[in-house]
């Protein structure tokens, strides 16, 4: 295809990338750099249906105003908040490493600080689940694979159900199932003979519950990919496996493997990518107290009483950096294999 | 075809009647748009603003719990998605910060004559929105509970912990108390109403500078902390809706829960056996000694926004003067504890008029108690947990206020 053509081609879609993929970046990069104007505060007499009149602190809404007329942005602060408690907490972590007794004491108090403590549990969503949910994804198109003809759409429709639902929706569902008085719950408490073994009470099992969900979630996307991947091995190929003497084992081993290895590389990126943001289940298992996310804190602050653009922002950028971070050894072997090709 | 034109016709007929009987709130012309949290009370003002519709007014509400993230936009632009907001003492600061209501003592002077001097909101002497019900959280218990368990009506948090020890050791229930202590803003409610409740100021006098770290604040999250060894194990995930009902299925002996609640559970809908019927509403606990009741008090009212036409700003004055006319309050006294003229009290505003009465404190309305609220949601949880120390969750709540103090432009 001839380079012109091949630009006219893509170029609706490249509009589109640029217009609701980067430019929203830039801008989310941008907004990162600023806070608000220093608010200009006075005390006015304030008067209400309980307590009657006090003097307390109101904003000069105009002096304010007028400020923001000059610097729509707010105050350039660099990379101040990036660096603050909220998020990289760079003199914290000083005071920490500077004074300590001992790494629990360290790791303690690193984890009490919120960016670490979403990054903890974000980073070992991703690790815990992307494996965990291919295997069984793999594991679940095996047996697709083999079975009659007749039940397989059936069979197929229920393995995707968990892909087909809205994650908020999957996960309140496994939430109120796992409700002391919901069948998971309440079997549970029976089999431990503890009528208070609850799983959204303790740090451990809400982690538990928080990844079990994903890796339910999170395995019919691998299914299909690697159930497409299974009618493109050569049969030829199992034929001649079978006649040298190889087990069932032994042709998923040196046959399917290999053949699906580079899906495999794909399927991980893009669970990895999406594990990364883990958000929904945080929400739906009302996990806030012992689990919280990257996609969570931006979350937090964006809603409630008050709103913090630039620490959105910051966290945004890093959430960014954190899944460029991830993708850095996939990205770099396929540059090195597009090289290659063209050498 | 001719049923359908008969139909038809009484139709129009009916709506032509209901206009004529509706007409009394005089709007002539204009557009009314109604921005409101969602819950029964602020849905029924809606309607009754809905009224004053006619062919040249058009009058709509939207009702949703996500109105404080759509107010500062909505309002923002020019002319303004919504004439009217209904905010309560927290959410009507963002929206003075940004000036983006106006003062409404014009209109009050001329439609205001159905008005009380305390429903006035004003600001710097400007009255900004004018309040129409009264909210807070305070005690619901089971009087039949603490009777057998032979307690007296709990006056303090430590009669409650008392109380709570009573029912527990006597075996009528495994975990007698709630409060709604789910992080986030829940969590926050919680340690705000017990802090106003010592009597203690949230900052140093005219400044933003926090000041919570003190023994006041550490009475509260300890008598916070020891309420929860009663409660049930999953405390944490508990909102204000789920102690309702833990409570209405009989598991529960005493809750601090909303006054506007109270309706809904004074109901005998999904309401077990003897629940109702030995339901007792009463003040909020006092904390520390103090006399007053640990509880915020709360205002719903309404504003105007500034960002539209003045004909637009009267038209949605009256409809919502309408929508909280004495008469509505008259037929609906029993959904809220309204503040409007000639209300009666019915027996669901019986807890936040404990409180009022019991010298109870506002909820504060300083511009950056926004930010207290939701550093306070996110680093009071490990301590409820029981991962940390209060000591330590003080210096948490300090620490990330700081942070998004400096960053808000309060520091």
């Amino acid at each position: 295809m001839p380079h012109k053509t091949f630009f006219a081609f893509i170029l609706p879609s490249l509009i589109a990338m640029v217009l609701f993929i980067a430019l929203p970046i830039v801008s989310v990069v941008v907004q990162s750099f600023y806070v608000e104007h220093g608010r200009i505060l006075v005390e006015v007499e304030n008067c209400q249906p309980f307590g009657g009149c006090t003097k307390e602190v109101r904003v000069d809404a105009d002096a304010t105003a007028r400020l923001e007329q000059e610097q729509p942005l707010g105050q350039f602060n660099g990379l101040g908040t990036y660096l603050n408690r909220g998020h990289l907490a760079v003199n914290e972590l000083g005071a920490i490493f500077a004074d300590n007794r001992g790494l629990a004491d360290v790791l303690t108090r690193i984890y009490n600080l919120p960016f670490y403590k979403a990054l903890a549990f974000t980073l070992v969503f991703c690790f815990v689940v992307t494996p965990l949910a291919m295997a069984l994804g793999f594991l679940i198109a095996l047996a697709v694979n083999t079975i009659p003809r007749f039940i397989k759409g059936p069979v197929i429709f229920f393995s995707l159900l968990p892909m087909i639902i809205t994650p908020l929706v999957g996960s309140l569902i496994l939430y109120w199932m796992i409700h002391p008085q919901g069948i998971i719950g309440a079997t549970i408490q029976d089999i431990f003979n503890d009528p208070r073994l609850s799983l959204r009470a303790s740090p451990l099992l809400t982690w538990l519950s928080l990844l079990f969900y994903g890796i339910w979630t999170n395995a019919p996307f691998s299914f299909v990919v690697f159930y497409a991947g299974l009618q493109t091995v050569p049969a030829d190929t199992l034929e001649s496996a079978m006649i040298d003497g190889a087990s069932r084992w032994e042709r998923i081993r040196f046959v399917i493997m290999p053949h699906l290895a580079p899906l495999a590389t794909f399927v991980a990126l893009v669970q990895l990518m999406d594990n990364f943001r883990v958000f929904e289940p945080i929400v739906g298992f009302s996990a806030e107290a012992n689990a919280t996310s990257l996609s969570w804190m931006i979350f937090n602050d964006l809603s409630g009483d008050a709103q913090l653009f630039g620490s959105a922002g910051a966290t945004s950028v890093l959430t960014i950096v954190g899944v460029v971070i991830l993708l850095l050894p996939v990205l770099v072997r396929t540059w090195r294999e597009f090289n290659h090709k063209v050498v | 075809m001719k049923h359908f034109l008969a139909a038809g016709v009484s139709i129009a007929a009916l709506c032509l009647g209901a206009g004529a009987a509706f007409a009394d709130c005089g709007v002539t012309a204009g557009s009314v748009r109604i921005l409101s949290n969602d819950f029964e009370a602020l849905r029924l003002v809606n309607s009754t603003a809905e009224e004053c519709a006619t062919d040249a007014v058009k009058v709509t509400a939207n009702a949703t719990a996500e109105h404080k993230n759509l107010q500062v936009p909505a309002l923002s632009i020019n002319p303004a998605e919504y004439t009217v907001a209904v905010v309560a003492n927290n959410s009507i600061v963002p929206l003075l910060n940004d000036n983006l209501i106006r003062p409404l003592d014009d209109l009050v002077a001329k439609y205001g004559q159905d008005l009380q001097p305390n429903q006035l909101i004003k600001i710097d002497g400007k009255v900004m929105a004018i309040a129409f019900m009264g909210n807070g959280q305070h005690l619901f218990y089971r009087k039949d509970i603490l009777d057998k368990a032979g307690v007296a009506a709990p006056k303090s948090w430590d009669d409650v912990l008392a109380a709570a020890k009573a029912i527990k050791d006597a075996g009528l229930m495994e975990t007698p108390p709630a409060a709604s202590v789910k992080p986030g803003w829940d969590l926050a409610a919680e340690f705000v109403n017990a802090y106003l409740g010592t009597g203690g100021e949230f900052f140093a006098p005219g400044s933003a500078e926090l000041a919570i770290d003190n023994d006041n604040g550490l009475k509260v999250l300890e008598t916070m902390k020891a309420m929860t060894a009663y409660m049930d194990p999953d405390y944490l995930t508990f909102d204000a809706n789920g102690i309702k009902a833990e409570y209405e299925a009989g598991k529960v002996a005493i809750m601090n829960e909303w006054g506007s609640l109270a309706g809904a559970t004074l109901d005998a809908e999904g309401a077990a056996d003897g629940v109702v019927a030995n339901t007792v509403l009463a003040a909020a606990p006092t904390i520390a000694g103090q006399s007053i009741p640990g509880a915020a008090l709360w205002w719903d009212g309404f504003t105007i926004a500034k960002n539209i036409s003045d004909e637009d700003a009267e038209a949605s004055f009256r409809a919502m003067v309408h929508g909280i006319s004495p008469d509505m309050v008259a037929k609906n006294a029993a959904v809220a504890t309204w503040l409007v003229k000639g209300y009666t009290p019915g027996p669901a505003a019986v807890g936040v008029i404990a409180n009022a009465t019991g010298g109870a404190r506002a909820y504060p309305m300083q511009p950056y108690v926004g930010l207290l609220h939701t550093a306070l949601s996110a680093e009071l949880a490990e301590f409820m947990a029981g991962q940390e120390d209060a000591k330590q969750a003080l210096a948490d709540v300090k620490a990330a206020y700081d942070t998004a103090a400096k960053e808000g432009g309060f520091l």
